[in-house]
Formats: C-alpha cells, sequence, structure tokens
C-alpha cells in the first residue's frame, strides 16, 4: 500500500479555486499503484503531469519512484494550482517542479522525445463549446472540469503533441469518461501516432463511467 | 521554484518564435539555496537530455561559476557534486525570464515561472 499523499496543508481558501481530489483523482492513483513495479522497473528520468492541481498525482508518482530519481515537471493553468502544486511536493517531501502554463506548450521544443511518463486528468466534461472557452480563459477552478463537446477541447489539443514529448519506452496516462468517446480516441491515437492504448483502470462513479487509459508506442 | 533544470528545459513559445527562443536569460532574479540528496547515478543519466552550454551559463548568471564552459569528455565525482548542486539546489524565487529573440518577458513570483500568453501571442 502505498499512502494517499497528506494533504492537510491546503486551505479551504485553496480548495474554493483548485480541483479537491475526487473519484476521477483516486481511481488515476489506484491505476499507478497496479502499474508501480513496471514503472520503477523503467527507471523513468523525467516526468510530466499536465493539469497538476493540488499536486496529488505527482506527489504520489513520486513517493512510487522515489524523490531523487526522476524529475518532476507539473503544469497547470491556474496559477494558484500551481502553487497548490509546489506546497504538496514540499509537504510530503517530493520536489515537484511546477510551471503556470498552457498543456507543455513552453516544454514542447526541449522535451522532444523525451519524457518517459505523462500524465493528465483533464478537464473532461462534455460542455458548450463558450464554457470551455471563457473557462480557458478564466484560469480558475472551472476550468479543472470544463471540457466543451465531447468533454474533449482541451485534451485534444494535447493529443495532438502527446506523441513527440513521448520517450521510446514512454507511457502517457489519460483519464476519462465514456461521454468522451473512448474507442474514438483509441482508433484516432493509433491511426495518427502509432500510440497503443490499454484501458488500465475502470469504475463507476455517480452517473459516470471513469477510465485510466494508458498509451505506448508500438513495436517496442 | 524554478530550479535550473526546469529553466534549461524552457522555451519561448510566443507565435512565429521558432529560433534562438531558448535558453530564457535570467533577469533581476532572486535565488535561494535548499539542499537536497545527491543521487549520482540521476544527474549522470539526465545529462543526455539537457543543454550543457545553457546551463553553465545561466548556472554563472546567478554567480556559480563551477562548471566548464563546455561539457568535459569525463565526469569525475566533484563535476557530478558541482552539477548536483547548480541543476537542482538553486532555486529561482523572483525575477523573470526572457527570449533572446522576441523579448517576451516572463515573469516567476514566489517560486512559480508564469508561462502563459495572451491569446494574440498563441500560435
Ligand atoms: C480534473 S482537474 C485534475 C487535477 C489533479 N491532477 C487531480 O487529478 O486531482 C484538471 C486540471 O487541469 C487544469 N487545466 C485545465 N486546462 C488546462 C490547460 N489548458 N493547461 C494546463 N492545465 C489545465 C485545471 O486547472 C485543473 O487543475
Ligand atoms: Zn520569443
Amino acid at each position: 500500500m502505498i499512502p494517499t499523499p497528506d494533504l492537510s496543508h491546503l486551505t479551504e481558501q485553496d480548495k474554493l479555486h483548485v480541483y479537491d481530489p475526487a473519484e476521477d483523482t483516486f481511481l488515476f492513483l489506484d491505476a499507478l499503484e497496479q502499474d508501480a513495479e513496471d514503472l520503477k522497473g523503467e527507471k523513468p528520468l523525467i516526468c510530466l503531469e499536465i493539469g497538476s492541481g493540488s499536486g496529488c498525482v505527482s506527489a504520489f508518482i513520486g513517493s512510487i519512484l522515489g524523490s531523487t530519481n526522476t524529475l518532476y515537471l507539473c503544469t497547470d493553468i491556474n496559477n494558484r494550482a500551481s502553487d497548490c502544486t509546489h506546497r504538496t511536493g514540499r509537504h510530503n517531501k517530493i520536489p515537484l517542479d511546477p510551471i503556470t502554463c498552457d498543456l507543455a506548450r513552453p516544454l514542447l521544443k526541449r522535451l522532444q522525445r523525451s519524457v518517459d511518463i505523462i500524465l493528465f486528468n483533464p478537464p473532461y466534461v462534455p460542455t458548450e463549446s463558450e464554457e470551455v472557452l471563457s473557462a480557458q480563459l478564466g484560469r480558475g477552478i472551472s476550468g479543472s472540469w470544463a471540457g466543451g463537446t465531447n468533454g474533449m477541447e482541451v485534451t485534444n489539443r494535447f493529443l495532438e503533441t502527446v506523441e513527440a514529448l513521448l520517450s521510446e519506452r514512454g507511457k502517457f496516462y489519460l483519464v476519462t469518461l465514456d461521454g468522451n468517446d473512448v474507442p474514438e480516441i483509441r482508433e484516432r491515437m493509433f491511426r495518427a501516432f502509432r500510440l497503443q492504448c490499454q484501458i488500465v483502470a475502470q469504475r463507476r462513479a455517480g452517473i459516470e463511467n471513469l477510465h485510466i487509459l494508458q498509451f505506448s508506442r508500438v513495436n517496442r | 521554484m524554478v530550479r535550473l533544470i526546469t529553466h534549461n528545459l524552457l522555451a519561448c513559445h510566443v507565435k512565429g518564435c521558432t529560433s534562438n527562443n531558448f535558453p530564457l536569460a535570467l533577469k533581476d532574479v532572486q535565488i535561494e539555496l535548499q539542499e537536497a540528496e545527491f543521487n549520482p547515478e540521476f544527474v549522470t543519466n539526465i545529462l543526455p537530455r539537457l543543454e550543457w552550454s545553457a546551463l553553465a551559463d545561466a548556472a554563472r548568471q546567478v554567480g556559480d561559476t563551477s562548471l566548464p564552459a563546455e561539457q568535459p569528455e569525463m565526469m569525475d565525482d566533484d563535476l557530478l557534486r558541482n552539477l548536483h548542486h547548480v541543476l537542482l539546489e538553486i532555486h529561482i524565487v523572483e525575477g523573470a525570464m526572457v527570449c533572446p529573440n522576441c523579448k517576451h518577458i516572463y515573469p516567476i513570483s514566489n517560486g512559480i515561472p508564469n508561462m502563459l500568453l495572451a491569446e494574440h501571442e498563441i500560435g
């Protein structure tokens, strides 16, 4: 059993503005724990989390992989989330390096085929397109869930760049729900980027059916 | 905190700014030193993913001259320790990073780099 990161330092104010870990987060932790031995075996050097929010997921994988073996880069569009991520790292003795930015944009040039683990629990809730636009511009709490058409508008922008970032044996984990059309995502990622996909965890949470997808290159 | 390992991986991403957009120059930076556990294997293995001259130069900009300008052929223990310090123990707390090409300024505040762009700057 790997303990869930201690988030007791987060304040009520933090929780008003930054995504508080929920069912999706915990399913993500379970999936990573299941894969713990495989992940460690690959000796990953760079782990990148997109939309780190509280920092819970990166702190957790940090306790699997060790605090000095891997660089943990964390991005979020919400500056307050970057601050929470930073503090969660310190509180759990895992150095997390936060960057406030859109997806992985400032890292794309330097991290070509260099990232061993990529993690993304995206804003996946289907909404009107206008809602995702204003949520992305507002950079606050609504940006943590508003996903636009099929809940995929933010995720799709990232899917275009993920293959370029993944190292030879790299793995990309993505949280999705039924409304995101998982079969379509799998087929598209295979067709366009030769990334194969496995569903590594699945759980029903209220009306949502959540999954964790894991992508890797074919022919390794 | 912006550690120099992170600085070595960030480039300007303003629309149309695609060459000479790395490394970002450090401006008016305040640094803090925080001890980190030395892991020689990590430092050795991460090197191929980093750019030496940008790193040595960034270190010099914050007053650390322990790295030679060119990457030496052989790594000894002293050099690995210097690298460990430069990469992982120097934290930029306040200041800014400036694109050498388009001069865009990315602020660092409370240890967090803000690399968000306005709508019209996005490619
Ligand atoms: C569902 S929350 C997940 C938070 C945390 N990783 C977790 O699992 O509890 C989605 C996160 O993505 C961030 N986000 C939304 N759009 C983003 C974008 N374009 N770039 C980076 N982060 C983004 C949100 O601010 C939010 O913190
Ligand atoms: Zn620029």
